[in-house]
């Protein structure tokens, strides 16, 4: 016997799907419709007149060594920012889930982070860091250590992963916690019981149990480390030195309003919009199968 | 549909700055200025207002020189542009490219009808903004030129001479020694490299920035900076870095903190920095001209300004425009101008501002203060310093900035730097004449 509930008529269901269809068509299809459109042209930055040069913007940017370079550099950086903020907040959740007393105040002040938006984060590691006036940079000198983010470029890079990291962490934090407290506690005291010491527990019963909530947070951050960290590279480095922390979207920004070239800038946002599509349909292909739900 | 809203926006924000009194015509004027410079600004404008009754000018701040742009830019699109827009010096070429969005100075002027006089403005600071037929495009509004800070007191500590002969990079270069061995760990710093070690350094010992005289003629203008002055200068700078005698703080001005708190025994900066050191500087401090090369045969030939200038918009009312040039023409007068020269440290943009300020006794009572302008007008500007005219400019720099770094971390030697960013230039500086064309 079918049990499937159907509607009668194609009116009602058209109705209620149309309000996302409308949203996905008017923030998405419409905007990258556009970007697609206007990357076959070279325009003026006063749009008073433009050349179709076809696929002249993609030839252009592709033949740039410099534009290559950022696709390994978001790559370092995206997976960076990816294992810090997970690594840390999975760590710092097993520890909350353990303590009894004072776990409310301390899951407070995890989640604090949060709330700090991005280009603050960044302003306020930068100080921090500040080759010349920086707190941490002076103790770093004090014991020998010559910080300066302004013309090393690894150093940069690990700023820019801290600085996006860290904000992060809270929001991870969350999610993992919630996930551990999911977890069946008789599966545990059953393990327990058995022998099984901590560790051994954590990897044969619960982080397979945490996999959707790893796996979701996978696809969160890669794409907070393409999109989001924006405004940290912004104020932390603006891209240097040498371009070593130009993630592609920032090369976006770059090219499009400060050297007004909206042509080469809409053709890198086409190349980013498969990238990342590309990669979403990666994730749920390959690593999906893996996960226990 | 987009524009609309942009334009709506646009069209709130404006709507609580200006409280227009009945009947007058409303002139908008968007700035990047914030601060004691917004406020110099904006009493400007009062006194303007409360001079004449048929025009309100309403002053907007737009954020910083690059985001004003892009307002005034995406405000056009939207048909919604202001009268009058601030555009720094590297947006000379993409505002002058964009012929149908702009109105020059001297049409505006001669519609108009207000008092001016093309030659009173000194000539390098005009000749930025002006035609190769000495035609005004954009009105000089506020221009400075680098010069060399010099901190006494780190001197003495040095057993130098304070007094001591500055002029040349070679006297400069014994001097950083000397301030090094008495345990000093920024000899030297710099604020904004490009313009003052590349741009103002090629103009300075009278060689060429680019090709068709640094882009005043031609579009296929190409970058000639990697010569083999230039390519000496930053290998020197280089060689400064390494040894510990150049102290690196960032491509924008981050160097006056460290020079302001006494660290720096040299400072290359704008001759604007002058008011912001004489409130913090806790030592002995002067200002002495930037120091050249004594083997250029051309040095020291002038160097060339920075800041911004004032770009009149297409598409309002004529009745408008006459606005604007009855304020462009005030702002222009020597009072205004000999005020805002002592207040802030930019240049006069009229001789008579400058014969005024000297009258006033201004420069014996500041000395070092005229030292700028003595710079700029020292001798008549040549094809390689009257100033500068490339598209994309702004992200040139960006690219010299890169480069430069790369010489002072010791990645790469001057040579190979400056190759690099030449080519690296020239493909943006193709990039925007295929737009412009």
């Amino acid at each position: 016997m079918d049990k499937r509930v159907t509607f009668k008529g194609w009116k009602l269901p058209v109705l209620l799907i149309l309000p996302q269809a409308l949203v996905t068509a008017i923030f998405f299809f419409w905007p990258a419709g556009q970007a697609i459109y206007q990357s076959a042209f070279i325009p003026d930055p006063f749009g008073l007149k433009s050349q179709f040069v076809g696929l002249g913007n993609f030839e252009y940017i592709l033949s740039d060594p410099y534009y290559l370079a950022s696709f390994k550099t978001t790559a370092v950086f995206s997976l960076l920012v990816t294992a810090v903020s997970m690594g840390v907040a999975l760590w710092l959740a097993l520890m909350a889930d353990r303590i009894i007393k004072g776990s409310g105040t301390y899951r407070t002040f995890l989640i604090w982070p949060y709330a700090v938006a991005p280009a603050v984060a960044g302003v306020l590691w930068l100080f921090m860091f500040n080759p010349s006036v920086g707190i941490v940079s002076f103790y770093l000198d004090t014991i020998g250590y010559d910080w300066n983010h302004k013309l090393n470029g690894g150093e940069a890079m690990w700023l820019v992963v801290l600085a996006s990291s860290w904000g992060r962490i809270s929001y991870n934090f969350l999610f993992f916690l919630a996930g551990l407290q999911a977890v069946p506690r008789s599966v545990i005291e059953a393990a327990a019981i058995d022998g099984a010491h901590f560790w051994r527990r954590f990897w044969t019963i619960v982080f397979p149990l945490l996999s959707p909530t790893t796996f979701f947070l996978l696809v969160v951050n890669i794409v907070y480390a393409f999109f989001e960290t924006f405004g940290v590279i912004h104020t932390i480095t603006s891209g240097g030195p040498q371009q070593s922390t130009t993630i592609l979207v920032y090369k976006v920004f770059s090219d499009g309003f400060v050297g007004q070239d909206l042509g080469s800038s809409a053709a890198q946002s086409v190349i980013l919009l498969f990238l990342v599509g590309i990669l979403t349909v990666i994730q749920f292909k390959f690593i999906e199968k893996r996960v226990h739900y | 549909m987009k524009k609309s809203v942009i334009g709506s926006l646009l069209a709130a924000t404006l709507g609580t700055a200006a409280m227009p009194a009945a009947a007058a015509t409303e002139i908008q004027w968007w700035h990047a200025f914030t601060g004691r410079l917004g406020d110099l600004l904006a009493e400007q404008i009062e006194t303007f207002n409360a001079s004449q009754d048929d025009y309100v000018v309403v002053g907007t701040h737009k954020g910083n020189y690059s985001e004003t742009l892009n307002s005034g830019i995406a405000a056009f699109r939207a048909g919604e542009q202001p009268h009058i827009l601030m555009v720094f010096e590297v947006g000379t070429a993409t505002m002058m490219g964009a012929k149908g969005a702009i109105k020059p100075v001297h049409e505006v002027m001669k519609e108009g009808g207000a008092p001016f006089n093309p030659d009173g403005y000194l000539a390098p600071v005009k000749g930025y903004y002006t035609t190769p037929e000495g035609d005004m495009l954009s009105l000089p509004y506020n221009s400075s030129t680098p010069v060399l800070y010099v901190n006494r007191d780190a001197l003495v500590a040095a057993d130098l001479d304070p007094d001591m002969d500055l002029s040349t990079w070679e006297q400069v270069g014994t001097a950083l020694d000397a301030v090094k061995e008495s345990g000093s760990e920024c000899a030297l710093t710099t604020a904004w490299q490009s313009w003052v070690h590349l741009e103002n350094f090629s103009a300075y010992h009278d060689v060429s920035f680019a090709s068709k005289e640094n882009g005043f003629t031609a579009l296929d203008t190409e970058l000639a900076f990697n010569g083999p002055m230039q390519v000496a200068h930053v290998q020197a700078m280089g060689d400064w870095a390494k040894e510990g005698k150049f102290y690196y703080a960032g491509r924008r001005n981050e160097g006056g903190a460290n020079f302001r708190a006494g660290e720096c025994a040299f400072f290359t900066e704008s001759s604007a920095g002058y008011a912001g050191v004489k409130a913090e500087a806790e030592f002995d401090f002067e200002i002495r001209p930037l120091p050249y090369w004594s083997e250029a045969e051309g040095a020291p030939q002038n160097t060339i300004i920075g800041g911004s200038s004032l770009w009149v918009l297409n598409g309002h009312e004529s009745d408008e425009y006459k606005g604007v040039s009855q304020f462009l023409s005030f702002l222009s007068s020597s009072d205004i101008q000999a005020k805002w020269h002592q207040n802030t440290g930019y240049l006069p943009i009229t001789i008579e501002a400058y014969e005024q300020t000297k009258a006033e006794g201004f420069y014996e009572a500041n000395p070092g203060t005229d030292i700028a302008i003595l710079q700029m007008t020292a001798k008549p500007t040549t094809a390689n310093s009257k100033g500068l005219r490339l598209g994309n400019f702004d992200q040139i720099r960006g690219i010299i900035d890169e480069e430069l770094e790369a010489v002072w971390s010791g990645d790469k030697n001057a040579q190979e730097a400056l190759d690099n960013a030449v080519m690296r230039g020239n493909q943006l500086l193709r990039r925007f004449e295929q737009a412009n064309k």
